[in-house]
């Protein structure tokens, strides 16, 4: 489980978000949601440590991250995987290379058992054969996929995915949001995942943290989120036209 | 104000680059590819510009020195002095803040930028190490073994060009060569060029660490790169070259 408590962070004198406390549970999908610039990014930068809290807590499993020594992060940081938004795979390595790259760090094994590894990790992302080829030769939704196996390659207890289906289409959308999805229920790990897309939100949406202009809105869950009358929430859910239509029918 | 702000982010940023490497076996492979990268990837334009600037030094050397009670070994002895003392170390280092510089900027600023860093230090690795660590170690092994080459190229050019140009004789020249040769003066050349080296790489390195923004900014931040690096290197050069030789 991961807990933010209290947690706010400002740029230049402005709290981008303020005093957010949220709990992400263990074994299910959990959705951080908002419109563009409402802090989404900002939240989990500062759940994994890109960005350093100025008020507040961030909790691992009752570990205090916020306060944790150099060292004590990076025996953390072995527990964690995340997925960029483009993808963030290392140009100048191959497929291999880049999901090889977190076991080289970490592993003493020799290149057999982490090519099997990497295979295992492929394969589980349905792009087994790839190994060879560069990220500049890889689709969109490839390089997403790459990007998970990368991110499960050291079988993390946490998994962070900043807004993983953007700039994909529906149905690849889709695919890596069941992926994500499949690999939390199967290692059973924490997930949280950054998103404006309704389709995650309702195919996935297990535990949601709406934010709103920086504050944690509303909290729920995929089957709750359509009935909430809180009015932000609603104002951000119904610019989608086909959940619009649906509510309507209802 | 903002000199001084930049300053201490650089100092912070070399202090994240000296810190013991995660994994020395990582580091040390990335040493041997910036090695190449750097190294190799210039001989092609340190070969080009050695020879012609020995070349062009030779004929101009000779044409200031148009006068008969000036003896033609001069001439060789001046444009070894030059090449050795200033032209080769200070002029290729200038080169390289360029062409290395540039690179060296926009590739760990697009890493910047497409999130790679913020992957590393995700993965618990030291980026400013990983990345800049290797550059700076590398650039300090092959920079000098560049300046050599350079300074053997460029006598060679030179005396090239008393067959080409006719400005003395080629024995005369290859004789003003040899003689009062002080070997401290290689070492000199040589202890500049890797602190130029270290200004090359570790402050390119840092204009592409400190980007926020997009491509725009990886434009700027490489010209930034080989502008402050150039800069650099002509202060030091005076500085050194008071402390050296003075």
């Amino acid at each position: 489980m991961i807990e933010a408590r209290v947690v706010t962070k400002q740029f230049e004198g402005t709290d981008v978000i303020k005093d957010i406390s949220a709990k992400f549970e263990r074994g299910i999908t959990n959705l951080i949601i908002g419109q563009s610039g409402s802090g989404k990014t900002v939240l989990m930068k500062c759940l994994v440590g890109l960005h350093e809290v100025d008020e507040g807590s961030v909790y691992f499993e009752d570990n205090n991250f916020t306060y944790m020594t150099r060292d004590q992060r990076k025996d953390l940081r072995k527990q964690m995987g995340m997925l960029f938004q483009g993808g963030a795979l290392f140009d100048s390595l191959n497929v291999e290379q880049n999901v090889r790259f977190p076991l080289d760090l970490y592993w003493e094994s020799p290149y057999k058992e982490k090519l099997e590894r990497v295979n295992f990790c492929l394969e589980k992302v349905d792009l087994a054969g790839v190994n060879d080829k560069m990220p500049g030769e890889l689709s969109g939704g490839m390089v997403k996929r790459v990007a998970i196996a990368r991110a499960i390659a050291l079988n993390p207890k946490f998994l962070f995915c900043d807004e993983p289906t953007s700039g994909l289409d529906p149905k690849t959308a889709k695919r890596i949001d069941k992926l994500i999805y499949d690999l939390t229920c199967e290692f059973n790990m924490t997930t949280i995942m950054n998103s404006h897309d309704m389709n995650s939100v309702l195919e996935i949406g297990y535990n949601i943290a709406f934010i709103y202009r920086g504050k944690l809105w509303w909290t729920g869950t995929k089957d709750e989120i359509l009935e909430s009358d809180n009015k932000e929430l609603n104002d951000f859910i119904y610019t989608n036209e086909m959940i619009k239509r649906f509510k309507k029918k209802k | 104000m903002r000199i001084i702000r930049y300053l201490g982010q650089y100092l912070q940023f070399m202090f994240e680059v000296l810190r013991k490497p995660d994994k020395g076996k990582m580091f040390r492979k990335q040493v041997f590819i910036e090695m190449d990268h750097i190294g190799l990837n210039s001989f092609g334009i340190v070969f080009i510009i050695s020879i012609f600037m020995g070349a062009v030094l030779a004929i101009q050397t000779a044409a200031q020195t148009d006068n008969p009670l000036y003896p033609g070994y001069l001439i060789g002895f001046a444009v070894r002095e030059s090449t050795i003392l200033e032209f080769s170390p200070t002029i290729v280092s200038l080169i390289l803040a360029g062409k290395v510089g540039s690179r060296i900027a926009s590739e760990v600023g697009t890493m910047r930028v497409t999130e790679q860093i913020d992957a590393l230090e995700i993965m618990g690795v030291n980026p400013a190490n990983y990345l800049v660590g290797p550059k700076i170690i590398a650039a300090s092994i092959v920079n000098p073994a560049l300046i050599i080459v350079s300074i053997f190229l460029s006598l060679v050019g030179g005396w090239g060009s008393t067959y080409i140009a006719d400005v003395v004789a080629p024995n005369e020249f290859l004789s003003g060569l040899q003689m009062w040769f002080v070997p401290y003066e290689i070492f000199y050349a040589l202890i500049k060029t890797v602190v130029f080296a270290i200004i090359i790489t570790s402050v390119s390195g840092f204009q592409g660490y400190i980007i926020k923004g997009g491509a725009l900014d990886v434009g700027r931040a490489s010209t930034k790169a080989v502008v402050n690096s150039s800069i650099l290197i002509i202060l030091f050069n005076l500085l050194l070259t008071n402390l050296l030789l003075v």
